[in-house]
């Protein structure tokens, strides 16, 4: 089973970028879970979300304590929050950011396999918002094949109707540049 | 077999709901609501189903005009929470003596206060005598799954009375989960028409709610709780039916790896598949323990609660909200008072567990267990265990 943590600020899309990737996993013929850390909706304050997946039915519905992946939204998070807390060692953290690999990973302290995309920019390119969500998605596929992309863009365009093409590009662009960057 | 979705357990449930082709709906919508009713909405507003929307200005509103739907023989569903059930409390005696079988979705969560929009199970502990069949739902499947029983057993002119289905708020309501679909043949096929068996009618006039002089309400008690009493079976028949039509097979009590067991717990709601996780890590270990949980709440299935104990020696009790001052929190006064005189008498040991939203982890149910084995050796007490609360 594969647990992922999202860290995002409200109003950023972590809980939607959460749900899709379960949504995805499951059309993958996987079983899977996502769910935000529930409580009241401030736009802008730090938030989680939470996803499983899993060959197995899942029986379990506590939050994710341990993720192999934790994917960072907002740069910013990372001095108020720990976003590696519990990251196991051999997992994977995917963080949007334009800063080099070296300055990301001084600034996180995270000797592990890392993904860095510039995912405020790439979504301002193209959905001329700094809406990340989907851009992270992209960097997340491209570093851990966790789902399929094809059935991600299904679940893209069956989210976001019409504003889809534009995050289909954004999600696109973000697996095509994100640098991967192997660990310690 | 049907392709599962990724899919909001709320969704699904309000598909399941307009899926059995639902009359009349009435809610109030804002929080303490969950997707539900929203969604519901949409089917309305989209000409997808054809019934009355009623959005109203409280809960107290909302199943009194449901009572209104029902009573005039539309097949008729709402949704609620926590203090939104609270409201409601008045009417839902009525409902259930005017035997108007309304269905009704309860994601259920902790009352205030302090405020508290999480899952635990007071809110459906403060209702447990109103007089409506109440039964649990464990993940997304079983919450679709089984609005189409509620409707079935609901409408059995053997039962007439409303029910309720539980599910917990936000650890199953807010999930997304694989969940597979029935197609609307079988919902049709499992489902009939509602036939009333009375119905207010200006064509036919008759009168529902009249005074209960102590010449007649003893009587008309005694009824309502032998009706309620009975409806056991007709609950176990729309399950037989359900395995049919859906190919899951669920029961009025549960087991999971019981059979051999030296030690059970017994807990209702979503937390049983936490516990399940926890069940198959300590078996792997050789260590005999289990589940037994009782899905139907109401009426209790006291015959077969009993019977599924078997002879094991230990249960472990978890409850999930608090009766304040008594003796028992209420799933453990319910299981002491179901064995007392039963001719079996396990050792129990009482937990509370997951209050208010706090989190319980696999973990926690292995240290449960590990704990009720301890129990099995040296036959010592346990004091009622608060489980993970801060001094």
């Amino acid at each position: 089973m594969l647990e992922f943590r999202f860290h995002g600020r409200g109003g950023q899309g972590s809980v939607t970028s959460a749900e899709l990737l379960a949504i995805t996993a499951v059309s993958d013929d996987k079983f899977a879970q996502a769910f935000p850390s529930f409580g009241p909706e401030r736009r802008g304050a730090p938030v989680q979300a939470f996803a499983r997946i899993s060959d197995d039915r899942i029986r379990m519905r506590s939050k994710v304590y341990e993720p192999n992946v934790v994917l960072v939204l907002d740069y910013s998070l990372i001095s108020i929050v720990d976003v590696t807390q519990g990251l196991v060692p051999d997992g994977l953290l995917v963080i949007s950011s334009g800063l080099p690999v070296e300055k990301v990973r001084q600034d996180t302290g995270w000797k592990g396999r890392l993904a860095v995309v510039d995912g405020v920019n790439i979504a301002m390119k193209h959905i001329k918002r700094p809406i990340n969500n989907t851009v992270m998605l992209g960097a997340l596929i491209k570093a851990s094949g966790c789902v399929s992309f094809d059935h991600m863009r299904k679940a893209v365009e069956d989210r976001f109707g019409r504003i889809a093409p534009v995050n289909l590009a954004a999600m696109t662009e973000a697996f095509d540049t994100a640098t991967i960057s192997e660990g310690a | 077999m049907a392709k599962r979705k990724g899919i909001e357990s709320s969704i699904a449930l309000a598909d399941s709901a307009a899926m059995c082709r639902i009359e009349a709906i009435s809610a109030y919508p804002i929080t303490p609501q969950t997707h539900i009713v929203e969604h519901l909405s949409e089917w309305v507003n989209d000409g997808e189903l054809e019934a009355e929307f009623l959005p109203v200005e409280s809960e107290h509103s909302a199943i009194s005009a449901a009572c209104g739907m029902s009573a005039v023989g539309a097949r008729t569903f709402t949704a609620t929470s926590s203090q939104g059930l609270a409201l409601m409390h008045e009417i839902l005696f009525l409902t259930a003596s005017l035997r108007l079988p309304i269905v009704m979705a309860v994601a259920n969560r902790a009352l205030a206060g302090p405020i508290s929009i999480w899952n635990d199970h007071s809110d459906i502990m403060a209702e447990r005598d109103i007089g409506w069949v109440q039964i649990f739902a464990e993940n997304g499947q079983e919450c679709f799954d089984l609005v189409p029983l509620c409707f079935k057993v609901a409408e059995d002119k053997r039962v007439h009375l409303p029910m309720i289905l539980n599910f917990d708020g936000f650890i199953v309501s807010h999930m997304i989960e694989p969940i597979e679909y029935w197609e609307q043949a079988q919902f049709d096929n499992y489902l009939p028409a509602y036939d009333p068996q009375i119905k207010l009618d200006i064509r036919n006039p008759s009168m529902m709610g009249a005074v209960g002089v102590p010449e007649i309400y003893y009587e008309v008690k005694m009824g309502q709780h032998q009706v309620l009493l009975d409806s056991k079976v007709v609950v176990k028949e729309a399950l037989e039916a359900l395995e049919k039509q859906c190919g899951r097979r669920y029961e009025v009590v549960e087991s999971y790896r019981a059979d051999d067991a030296d030690v059970v717990m017994v807990l209702l709601g979503s937390l049983v598949e936490t516990c399940m996780t926890a069940v198959d890590n300590l078996r792997a270990k050789g260590l005999k323990v289990g589940i037994v949980r009782p899905r139907l709440w109401r009426p209790f299935p006291t015959e077969e609660f009993i019977e599924s104990l078997g002879d094991i020696p230990v249960l472990g009790v978890c409850d999930r909200s608090y009766t304040f001052g008594g003796a028992h929190h209420p799933l453990a006064s319910e299981i002491k008072s179901v064995l007392y005189g039963s001719g079996k008498a396990p050792k129990i040991c009482e937990y509370m567990i997951g209050i208010g939203g706090r989190d319980i982890r696999v973990e926690e149910f292995e240290q449960m267990f590990m704990q009720l084995l301890e129990v099995k050796e040296n036959g010592k007490d346990l004091p009622i265990q608060y489980v993970g609360v801060r001094s």
